[in-house]
């Protein structure tokens, strides 16, 4: 009986602290002229260009979206997260796929088990260039192949790269707690189950910089939050 | 050594140099010549050199390596014959050194007046046409940066300290000139030409000696760090071609190749107007 009190309690306590958690979310905007994309042409290796039809494929690094807003922008907590969190168990997927990264921005946890994959016939190394995390460079020949990799420290960012392909490139967020994510094909993005508190919001974008913004949210609410991100000129 | 040994090395020489002559015409009779495709104007003077030069110097060779191979042969060690002293014979090698001498002279001669190349060389490394197509290229191990002028046909203003991941050649995008300029990082870029015009290559690199050689244009021209080098050419047929590094820089030497496509001029500008200015890289 008095296992089962508890477990009800825990039950109780756990539906009553999610339901008490707030959301941030909101869009990264863009002001100014947007950047004419870049065009890559995979044509200094045969396969890759024969997987794309010889065609060119624009590279992600500046991503406006139609409705003025930014992709690839990764929002996450900078500061105020108390408590330790642990990583989920199952894995962040990094695929590569037509010589390509997908996807090209993501965030994962310190402890979390990325996985690489190749969904190429083809060679790709994935090379990682962090700073305070240790480099890893892992050569992946064969279609289908999987390698895991898992960060130690927190770091913004991590770039990878292939030297195989100059073109493919991807960054991670590596964070210690769940709080982050990316924007997407509407500029969007959304911060859920963040406890009440202040926090420094913080978007990175790997042309534009980083710009940053500090706010309190109260139990159960969803707060709508907005960067800009500006072309210098 | 035995007689018998002294013969039989002598017989050795002569077998493998005649096996040498057939397997090498065997290769190229199997294989077809091996110059690649004539793809240049100029290349057509280049090949005609080159062929009489391979012509004459085979001729010596084959002449030379039978003498030598058969006097081993017929003067091999022998109980019969003693080994003698031979002093030197200051007349003898006068004329050994003269004959071999005019024989360079007269190739070069020939290869210079009669085969023009006297006239190319002075072409090629005099002033360059006036409304050439111009493309930079710059060497770093292992792949090649490109950058067009864009439509104003002038380059922009590079330094070395703007160089940063993100401005790999150190484009100093305040400069008129270099807004519109077309860059592409290393090992992203196409050398696109225009058939029927020429082009001229202004040639740099970022670290060591690199060499960007088009063999299909009969061209190849040593990337010196710290200067421009040129070189120009005109393409004469459309196609895809390949531009290699000819000067070993490094472990990944063998992989810096260039995919160079030769097309009709307004498809290249059509194909320039595509790409992104480099105002719209680095800001």
């Amino acid at each position: 009986m008095k296992k089962l009190i508890s477990f009800g309690l825990a039950i109780l306590f756990t539906t009553f602290s999610f339901s008490q958690n707030a959301t941030v979310k909101g869009v990264v905007k863009f002001v100014g002229e947007a950047p004419k994309p870049r065009l890559i042409s995979m044509k200094a290796d045969r396969q890759c260009d024969a997987i794309h039809g010889g065609k060119s494929v624009t590279a992600e690094d500046v991503v406006v979206n139609p409705n003025g807003t930014l992709k690839w922008v990764f929002v996450y907590v900078k500061e105020g997260v108390k408590g330790k969190y642990n990583p989920p168990s199952e894995p962040v997927v990094i695929d590569q796929q037509g010589c390509w990264y997908q996807p090209h921005v993501f965030g994962i946890m310190v402890g979390q088990k990325l996985e690489i994959r190749n969904s190429d016939p083809l060679l790709h190394n994935i090379h990682a260039t962090p700073k305070k995390n240790k480099p890893f460079n892992i050569g992946q020949p064969v279609k289908g192949m999987k390698s895991y990799h898992t960060f130690d420290t927190p770091e913004i960012m991590v770039p990878f790269k292939c030297d195989v392909h100059p073109w493919m490139s991807a960054y991670a967020g590596v964070l210690d707690h769940p709080f982050f994510s990316v924007s997407n094909d509407k500029g969007e993005f959304e911060i859920k189950n963040l406890p009440p508190g202040t926090y420094t919001i913080e978007a990175w974008h790997e042309k534009f910089g980083t710009l940053t913004q500090t706010v309190t949210v109260k139990p159960g609410e969803t707060k709508q939050i907005e960067f800009t991100f500006e072309r210098k000129k | 050594m035995s007689e018998k040994q002294s013969k039989f090395h002598g017989g050795v020489l002569i077998f493998f140099f005649a096996v040498g002559i057939i397997v090498s015409l065997w290769v190229v009779i199997r294989n077809g010549w091996w110059l690649p495709e004539l793809a240049s104007e100029h290349g057509a003077v280049i090949d005609r050199i080159f062929i009489t030069i391979l012509v004459i110097s085979g001729i010596l060779f084959i002449l030379s390596e039978f003498a030598l191979s058969f006097f081993v042969f017929k003067y091999a060690g022998s109980s019969e014959r003693k080994a003698f002293y031979l002093p030197g014979n200051t007349r003898k090698e006068i004329l050994w050194s003269i004959i071999p001498g005019t024989l360079v002279v007269v190739i070069l001669e020939v290869s210079a007046e009669f085969l023009g190349g006297a006239s190319l060389w002075g072409k090629l490394h005099g002033e360059v046409p006036k409304d050439a197509f111009l493309v930079e290229i710059t060497g770093e191990q292992f792949a090649w940066n490109l950058r067009y002028p864009g439509p104003d046909g002038k380059f922009g203003k590079t330094d070395p300290k703007l160089i940063s991941p993100d401005n790999p050649l150190g484009i100093d995008i305040s400069d008129e000139n270099a807004k519109d300029d077309i860059v592409f990082p290393a090992g992203q870029g196409i050398m696109y030409l225009p058939l029927n015009k020429p082009v001229v290559m202004l040639i740099r690199s970022k670290d060591v000696l690199h060499s960007p050689f088009l063999p299909n244009f009969r061209i190849k021209q040593d990337a010196v760090p710290g200067m421009t080098t040129r070189a120009w050419f005109v393409p004469k047929k459309a196609g895809e071609y390949e531009l290699a590094c000819a000067e070993l820089c490094g472990l990944g030497h063998y992989r810096m190749k260039l995919p160079v496509i030769v097309a009709p001029e307004e498809e290249v500008k059509e194909w320039l107007s595509q790409q992104t200015p480099a105002v719209d890289l680095y800001y």
